[in-house]
């Protein structure tokens, strides 16, 4: 006997399951965000703060019109990475081979001694906030990038996007120990100042 | 006689839908592998601002979410001032230590250190309510904070 053939099955209907499923899948999604500028608060202590000279301090000030003052002088806020990197990278007291500002001696003495002091106001918006915090932290990278390119021949971000990368084949021990020396070199020190 | 008639030939053949149910389950496995539940749902409005220098958070459980923004228009009446949300409901800048109290207790004890706060905070709010929120974590010695930006230019917002 000839074997029937089974009937087919009607799919007619499949698009409108999926359809279905997709439309509850739109309209739950929601992409959440998760990247931002990561901070370490200063812990609370009693102990009195060591006394810094004032010229190894740049402050920045934003006040409730979200005006920018940076060493008591008004500043566009596209004008502060580099006034930042000129702060930072000035060596005044030459203890800093590899710096290449200007060694003003009325500026700072070398980067681990640079603090950028960053100061608000209850009034001040967070999104300039933000805005004046990512151009500070941008100029730390600038130099870092800078600092490892000529040591390693490798940008900074792109130490540390390989120091998280599980596929990376190099030495990891070793490209930690890179990565310590430039923070080392460039240590960030940036206060948030209530 | 009838208008409706049937042509009997170049007519438009009917166009091929077979293919149809794959394209919409391509769909929906990308929105299926994209989804994140949110774990919050918000009550504030919550439009981050941008920036540029941003790191990832990796380690999703081990973040803690303090929202903050001004009532989103169905929570009209808890006024237009900013406010601090957490988990899912309008908290008080003295509610933090508790949160994250409860955060840490939830959490198995070696993984504690690595415990990031994400603060989220909407663009417009002032930095008062920010500068009491990190004086809050200040005191429970939550230290490593995490100011969630979008990525983009801060130029020209």
């Amino acid at each position: 006997m000839a074997k029937r053939a089974a009937p087919e099955v009607n799919a007619g209907s499949m698009a409108d399951i999926a359809f279905l499923l997709l439309i509850f899948f739109l309209v739950t999604t929601t992409i959440e965000v998760d990247s931002g500028l990561n901070r370490k608060l200063p812990p609370i202590e009693e102990t009195e703060p060591p006394i810094i000279k004032q010229k190894n301090i740049f402050t920045v000030l934003l006040n409730g019109n979200d005006d920018l003052l940076v060493e008591d002088e008004t500043m566009e806020l596209k004008d502060l990475r580099q006034a930042a990197i000129e702060f930072l990278d000035n060596g005044g007291d030459g203890s800093c081979d590899f710096c290449k500002g200007k060694k003003d001696p009325e500026s700072s003495d070398n980067p681990g001694k640079a603090i950028i002091s960053l100061k608000n106001e209850r009034e001040t918006t967070y999104k300039t906030y933000i805005a004046v915090q990512n151009e500070l932290v941008a100029a730390y990278n600038v130099l870092r990038n800078n600092r490892a390119q000529a040591l390693y021949g490798m940008s900074f971000t792109e130490m540390e996007a390989n120091a998280n990368d599980v596929n990376w084949p190099g030495n990891k021990t070793k490209l930690k120990d890179q990565i310590e020396q430039i923070k080392l070199d460039y240590p960030q020190k940036l206060s948030e100042v209530q | 006689m009838s208008k409706f008639k049937k042509k009997k030939d170049g007519g438009i053949p009917a166009v091929n839908t077979a293919a149809l149910p794959d394209i919409v389950f391509m769909l929906l496995f990308f929105f299926m592998v994209a989804t994140v539940m949110r774990q919050n749902s918000l009550k504030i409005e919550n439009n981050l601002p941008f920036a540029d220098q941003v790191e990832k958070l990796d380690k999703k459980d081990l973040v803690m979410y303090i929202y903050a923004g001004k009532p989103s228009d169905n929570y009209k009446q808890y006024g237009t001032q900013a406010r601090i949300q957490l988990n899912d409901d309008f908290a008080n800048v003295s509610d933090i230590a508790s949160f994250i109290a409860a955060e840490r207790a939830s959490k198995r004890e070696e993984l504690v250190p690595f415990l990031t706060t994400a603060l989220k905070v909407d663009g417009e709010t002032n930095m008062g309510i920010v500068g009491d929120i990190k004086q809050e974590l200040r005191k429970v010695n939550a230290l490593k904070i995490n100011y969630t930006t979008k990525k983009g230019s801060v130029l020209n917002q």
